[in-house]
């Protein structure tokens, strides 16, 4: 059976159906998946939060390990003693704290309007942690990142990731040697919080001082790293006025 | 290849050699420049590259006949563009780690111009056994690039392969640093790549002159 394939009423009729094909295919899968992908991402959070306070299944100090998926919920709950939302002055406990989206809030706070803000406290080993989480803008896409403070606001780990810089070069934040360097920086420069600045050729590669809140960026991706200095510096203001009622130093 | 006719089998070994995408054709060295700093990457990029060439090229094939030729352009646009949301929310719901490493390039392989100019150029004309064939073939020869590529970029700008330390300790001054090795980082920024990608060429034309064009 020959077709005239030429004709403009083919054309269209092709167009149309194939587009509600395509449509439908896509639909019924957005549809059927959102469930587990949305699981996913939440325990991809929940992973996130546990690693930056330390909870994690690192072995040694070459990859990246999170607590696995089939127990990360438990471990949460586990850890996780307290989510609170700080909105201005009000502070509220609120369990599913961890699903807010920071991107919205941040957005929120550049408009001048009060943002509900994020915090989780955790404790592990008879230690209180501080989680609180980061978004900012890279090189071509959105950073995140969740930075976990003691109650002297020194860093006791960082978690970053990132949803498309490139790879070998700002992608490499979410790497153990870029984050593991965070670790011990004090986000107080005397009484100021001046945040952490991701620095070039601050002549200590192997971050041996942990006063000067620098760390070494990486070679290759300057605006990547700056936007982690900026990210930092933000939800530092952001979350100071909180801060300052949990610094004891 | 008993299992393949002898025209068949060439679908498969051209573009490794002398038909080559990317040193031949000059198709898809967009990717090939952007990704390849890391050996993992290349691999990665190179299998969702041959799903999607593969698959595509065969949609394509079993299509061709009633493809109005006005449209056919957005036609195979709409066929990649709905393989790659199909890997991606797949990859998202049942190889999350996965997806994540993936992140950017299952995107990229959208504007891959090898996928339109196999469909364009092979697939609409042929079967679908032989245009799952060339698929597979263009993206294989696609991938072994990449990974010649990734290879070198890795091993002389990180001194690692797949991330794991080949020179040793470059900070720690260890292995070959000890003797005051240095990795280039030239070797990591796109126009290294594009150097790496030009020596091929021309160690492959030095081998077959019979690829070099006449003025």
């Amino acid at each position: 059976m020959a077709i005239n394939t030429d004709k403009n009423v083919y054309t269209v009729v092709f167009a149309a159906v194939m587009v509600i094909v395509v449509g439908s295919i896509l639909a019924f899968l957005a549809t059927g998946l959102s469930g587990r992908i949305n699981e996913n991402m939440r325990f991809e959070k929940q992973q996130n939060i546990l690693y930056a306070m330390g909870v994690n299944e690192n072995v040694d100090e070459g990859s990246v390990n999170f607590v696995p998926t089939d127990v990360v919920e438990d471990e949460f709950s586990q850890y996780i003693t307290e989510q609170i939302v700080i909105k201005g002055d009000e502070v509220v406990d609120n369990s599913e704290a961890y699903l807010i989206d920071m991107k919205k809030q941040l957005a929120l706070a550049k408009k001048g309007e009060t943002p509900e803000l994020p915090l989780f406290i955790g404790e592990k080993d008879g230690k209180k942690f501080y989680v609180i989480p980061m978004y900012g803008k890279g090189l071509w896409d959105d950073i995140w990142g969740y930075i976990a403070l003691d109650n002297t606001m020194v860093v006791q780990g960082v978690f970053f990731d990132h949803k498309g810089e490139t790879p070998g070069l700002g992608a490499n934040i979410n790497q153990r040697y870029f984050m593991d360097d965070f670790s011990g920086e004090s986000i107080m420069s005397g009484t100021r919080y001046a945040g952490i600045n991701v620095a070039k050729g601050n002549n200590d590669p192997l971050n041996n001082n942990k006063e000067d809140n620098e760390v070494d960026a990486l070679a290759g991706a300057t605006i990547t790293g700056n936007g982690v200095s900026a990210m930092i510096k933000e939800t530092v203001n952001l979350y100071k006025d909180y801060l300052k009622t949990i610094r004891t130093n | 290849m008993a299992l393949l006719s002898k025209k068949d089998a060439n679908l498969i070994k051209d573009p490794l050699a002398d038909n080559n995408p990317i040193t031949i054709q000059v198709l898809g060295i967009c990717s090939a420049l952007a990704i390849t700093a890391e050996l993992k990457a290349s691999v990665v990029m190179a299998i969702a590259v041959m799903f999607v060439l593969g698959v595509g090229n065969v949609v394509i094939s079993a299509m061709r006949n009633i493809i109005p030729s006005k449209i056919r352009i957005i036609v195979q646009l709409i066929v990649v563009a709905t393989l790659v949301i199909v890997v991606d929310q797949v990859l998202k719901a049942f190889a999350y780690p996965l997806s994540k490493t993936l992140s950017v390039f299952v995107g990229l392989i959208i504007t891959n111009c090898i996928i339109m100019g196999r469909f364009e150029a092979f697939a609409l004309g042929n079967g679908l056994w032989r245009s799952f064939l060339d698929g597979i073939g263009n993206s294989l020869g696609y991938g072994i690039i990449l990974v010649i590529v990734g290879f070198f970029r890795e091993l002389l700008g990180s001194g690692t392969l797949f991330g794991y330390p080949v020179f040793g300790d470059p900070i720690e001054k260890t292995g070959l640093y000890a003797f005051g090795y240095e990795n280039n980082g030239f070797m990591i920024i796109p126009p290294a790549a594009l150097i790496v990608v030009g020596i091929i060429i021309w160690v492959q034309r030095t081998r077959n002159p019979a690829l070099v064009e006449e003025n």
